[in-house]
């Protein structure tokens, strides 16, 4: 016997009638994620906050993940959304593993795949609200991509969402180059967390760069970057203009 | 993820604003943080502006429509003063910025708090919030990140403080308040005022104590990956 009412599916035929799993507008969101090629494959880092409007309620969250042997993926947007595709990544890694013949998905394939998942979304006028950066090695092949949550997809040395195409793509169009050594990616990306944090309204103070190698994944642990606030001009602004800022 | 900027929004100072009474004066704190749309345009404002001598106002709400509110009460002051042939009082001062805002109300949208020291009533903080409502108070918030610190001072206010207890409380108060909203940040700023006069303090960003959840800033990860290995413990 059956005493659960029926409920609609999730991907139902219906049409409009069934849209009531829709985003609409984004809740708990995360903010911008930078990543670079470097000498021995890529670098992400990317803040651990997580906004709810304009509360910084959410700071300890975890906005970069590992996927597979060979990827790491970094969101901002909704992290809800981001949640729902990491259970996505790892049904198709395991989908993957099950086949147990050797080979396994390189990040080329899963952007592709994420690509696909994103904009099929935004047809359906439900998309999920990420900007993801997806990067990774193989066989020695370096590559760092992103979609959009209207499956807008590239690849490049370096890249970023939201925030960072502003503030952080400028610095690295400038000053990054080939085979990039670990340190100096490092402080590269550090530069552009820091004007991100002193710029971005939605920035929290508290990091993690990832490293995504032949060898593997790792991701740091959490830390803080030092401020500067001790310019002359900061401490009386408004002498010589009294009402001004 | 919304990438249009918006350059066009209006400068609105997300804010945290404070004023506090003490036995002897007040202490005025404020945030430095100024906001286009999600940008920070300004990350070391001066939100508390002079009045007259012993008066000053901390601004909230619209940067353009506070500036221009301050700057005729500033001239209005100066007028009186000249009239009066005496510094104005803290209540006249407060009174001329709740004529331009209810009497503005509909075109307005800054919350101000008014605060100074004169000879006859001491140290005071008037509220004028939107619409112009007059309110005079022991201590004041106002601004986005007040929010986040009604509880607070319910809890941590009281009567009769020193002039270091009240700084100490406002500062702690602003730290809060930038802790939690994203329009709020930068530097703390505070305004003491008495018989004695007026004191302008700046307490930089990385200077302020550390709350729930974060962490002793470094320079770079880079000096935690090349940190010496902690000493193994002797039993």
């Amino acid at each position: 016997m059956n005493f659960m009412a029926s409920k609609q599916p999730e991907n139902s035929l219906l049409g409009p009638e069934s849209d009531s799993q829709r985003t609409l507008y984004p809740y708990v969101t995360g903010t911008s994620v930078v990543a670079l090629k470097y000498k021995d494959g890529i670098l992400m880092a990317a803040d651990m906050g997580g906004s709810y409007g304009s509360t910084l309620r959410y700071k300890s969250v975890e906005r970069m993940k590992p996927i597979g042997k060979h990827s790491l993926l970094g969101a901002s947007g909704e992290i809800s959304d981001f949640q729902e595709i990491l259970r996505y990544l790892d049904e198709l890694i395991l989908y993957d593993n099950m086949w147990d013949d050797g080979n396994s998905l390189g990040p080329k394939e899963v952007h592709n795949y994420l690509t696909r998942v994103m904009y099929n979304r935004r047809n359906k006028f439900n998309p999920l609200w990420n900007s993801l950066v997806l990067g990774g090695v193989k066989n020695g092949q370096k590559y760092l991509g992103t979609v959009s949550m209207i499956g807008v997809n590239f690849e490049d040395n370096h890249v970023a969402t939201g925030f960072g195409n502003h503030l952080a793509r400028p610095i690295l169009r400038q000053e990054w180059h080939e085979n990039l050594s670990f340190e100096d990616g490092v402080r590269l990306l550090e530069k552009c967390m820091r004007v991100l944090l002193y710029r971005d309204r939605s920035a929290v103070n508290k990091l993690q760069i990832a490293k995504i190698t032949e060898d593997g994944v790792t991701i740091s642990q959490p830390y803080s970057l030092k401020t500067y606030w001790e310019f002359s001009a900061f401490e009386n602004p408004a002498q010589g203009a009294i009402g001004s800022w | 993820m919304d990438l249009d900027m918006n350059v066009n929004a209006p400068h609105s100072m997300g804010t945290t604003i404070i004023g506090v009474t003490y036995n002897g004066g007040v202490v005025l704190g404020a945030d430095s943080r100024t906001s286009t749309g999600m940008y920070v345009a300004n990350r070391a404002s001066d939100k508390i502006t002079q009045l007259t001598d012993n008066v000053n106002v901390c601004r909230s709400g619209s940067a353009a429509d506070s500036q221009i509110v301050s700057d005729y009460v500033r001239y209005f002051l100066h007028q009186h003063t000249i009239q009066l042939g005496q510094p104005a009082t803290v209540k006249v001062a407060a009174n001329l910025i709740r004529l331009l805002s209810y009497n503005n109300k509909n075109m307005l949208q800054t919350g101000l708090i008014v605060g100074g020291w004169d000879k006859y009533e001491g140290g005071k903080i008037y509220g004028i919030p939107l619409g112009g409502t007059l309110i005079e108070q022991p201590f004041a918030i106002g601004g986005s990140g007040s929010s986040y610190l009604y509880g607070f001072f319910d809890q941590a206010w009281k009567e009769g403080m020193t002039k270091e207890e009240a700084e100490q409380l406002v500062v702690k108060a602003v730290s809060l308040a930038i802790a939690r909203d994203g329009a709020s940040g930068g530097v703390v700023r505070t305004v003491v005022i008495n018989s004695d006069g007026v004191t302008r303090n700046f307490y930089p960003g990385d200077k302020l104590q550390l709350w729930h959840d974060e962490l002793e800033p470094q320079h770079s990860l880079l000096d935690i990956l090349n940190a010496p290995s902690p000493e193994p413990m002797n039993i």
